[in-house]
């Protein structure tokens, strides 16, 4: 196991200094408290369940916003499981789209079980073996100053790993509600009429 | 020549405005997918799963566009809790195309569990299934699919069934030589 310093709210009050008008899909878990105490607002899609699934919907948004960029936060045993997404991303190259990792190597919601970052598995060396062209392995503040400087500047799409203490995160949780978080989102980003038709 | 139906399906999702579509290949879906690659106004996206499917649909609705999603039946298994927790609980639009397998006339026998359950499992999420055999069929409900997705929120599986696509999909069984052991 990695030492673990970096804590959680440190990094994203970091990453948020530099978020401009980026979307942000939240991977299920303590990543959505994440968000939502960083910078709570209608351009965060929460996913309150769907385990696996956050960078590929990272992905379907990314291509369809190809002006805006789509931040991808999730956790470790998140990324885990949707990991060939790694491999679509790659397939894609999507210029828009940052995946940022923060990897405590537990499973945090579940009781804090090991995952297997904690037994070896390299997300940063697995993204890069997928072909992501850009990945950032990071472990501390320094670290996280190049990767503010990479999701300003690019070039995407990366995936960073950014290893953090296993700690609590500020439990700050939004709406549960699916429909509303979806309408939420595209109104922010399509405007209230278009949010509500399909294009 | 392309399978027919694989052709209106392509002029369909032109039609209605899918602008990205998602596969897992299958054989009876290269037509369509061949199509799709081909055409610069569609994002073809290979994936690593099924359940990939159910995030680039489910993402390119956040962002305001519409996605197609294509796989062999024995993909849906993959795909069940994405569609159960993300598109049921936020009543996103889905629109799948399933090509069957261990259906009419399938010589794989690990095919035929799967094949059975596909369209119960997809019911057993909220998903509305249309089984199709038929050429019409399979463009009436591709077309009306369509609509019902993206107008009415609503999740939609055409089955296109193995009458149609033939059963002998499996590259063993369209082999001119095979040796047994």
């Amino acid at each position: 196991m990695s030492e673990l310093k970096l804590e959680r709210a440190d990094v994203m009050a970091k990453l948020m200094t530099v978020r401009g008008d980026a979307l942000i899909i939240a991977g299920l878990g303590s990543p959505v408290w994440d968000v939502a105490s960083s910078d709570h607002k209608p351009e965060n899609f929460y996913l309150w369940g769907g385990m696996g699934c956050a960078i590929s919907m990272g992905l379907g948004c990314a291509l369809a916003q190809p002006d805006r960029k789509v931040w991808v936060i999730t956790g470790d045993g998140e990324a885990l499981m949707g990991v060939g997404s790694f491999a679509t991303v790659a397939s894609q190259r999507p210029a828009n789209l940052a995946v940022v990792v923060l990897d405590n190597e537990h499973y945090g919601e579940t009781g804090m079980q090991r995952t297997s970052t904690s037994h070896g598995a390299d997300l940063a060396v697995m993204a890069g073996g997928a072909g992501i062209p850009t990945t950032l392995a990071i472990t501390d503040m320094a670290g996280v100053d190049g990767l503010t400087a990479a999701l300003t500047s690019g070039p995407l799409p990366l995936v960073a790993v950014v290893k953090i203490a296993a700690s609590k995160p500020n439990l700050v949780l939004p709406a549960r509600d699916g429909v509303y978080l979806k309408n939420r989102f595209r109104q922010a980003v399509l405007g209230a009429t278009d949010a509500m038709h399909a294009s | 020549m392309a399978d027919p139906w694989t052709v209106e399906a392509h002029r369909l999702f032109k039609k209605h405005g899918i602008k990205t579509v998602g596969y897992v290949p299958d054989a009876g879906l290269t037509d369509l997918i061949n199509a799709c690659d081909a055409d610069n106004d569609i994002k073809a996206v290979v994936m690593t799963t099924e359940e990939e499917g159910i995030g680039l649909s489910s993402g390119a609705w956040l962002g305001g566009e519409k996605a197609a999603i294509l796989m062999q039946s024995s993909g849906v298994g993959n795909t069940v809790n994405a569609i159960a927790s993300i598109v049921s609980s936020c009543q996103f639009p889905l629109f799948m195309i399933v090509t069957m397998r261990g259906q009419y006339g399938e010589s794989n026998p690990w095919q035929i569990p799967m094949g059975q359950a596909t369209a119960p499992v997809l019911r057993s999420v909220g998903v509305r299934v249309y089984e199709v055999d038929t050429e019409e069929d399979a463009v009436g409900a591709i077309e009306n699919g369509l609509k019902m997705a993206f107008v009415s929120n609503a999740a939609v599986a055409v089955l296109i069934g193995q009458k149609l696509i033939g059963a002998k999909s499996f590259i063993a069984d369209v082999a001119e030589e095979v040796t047994h052991v």
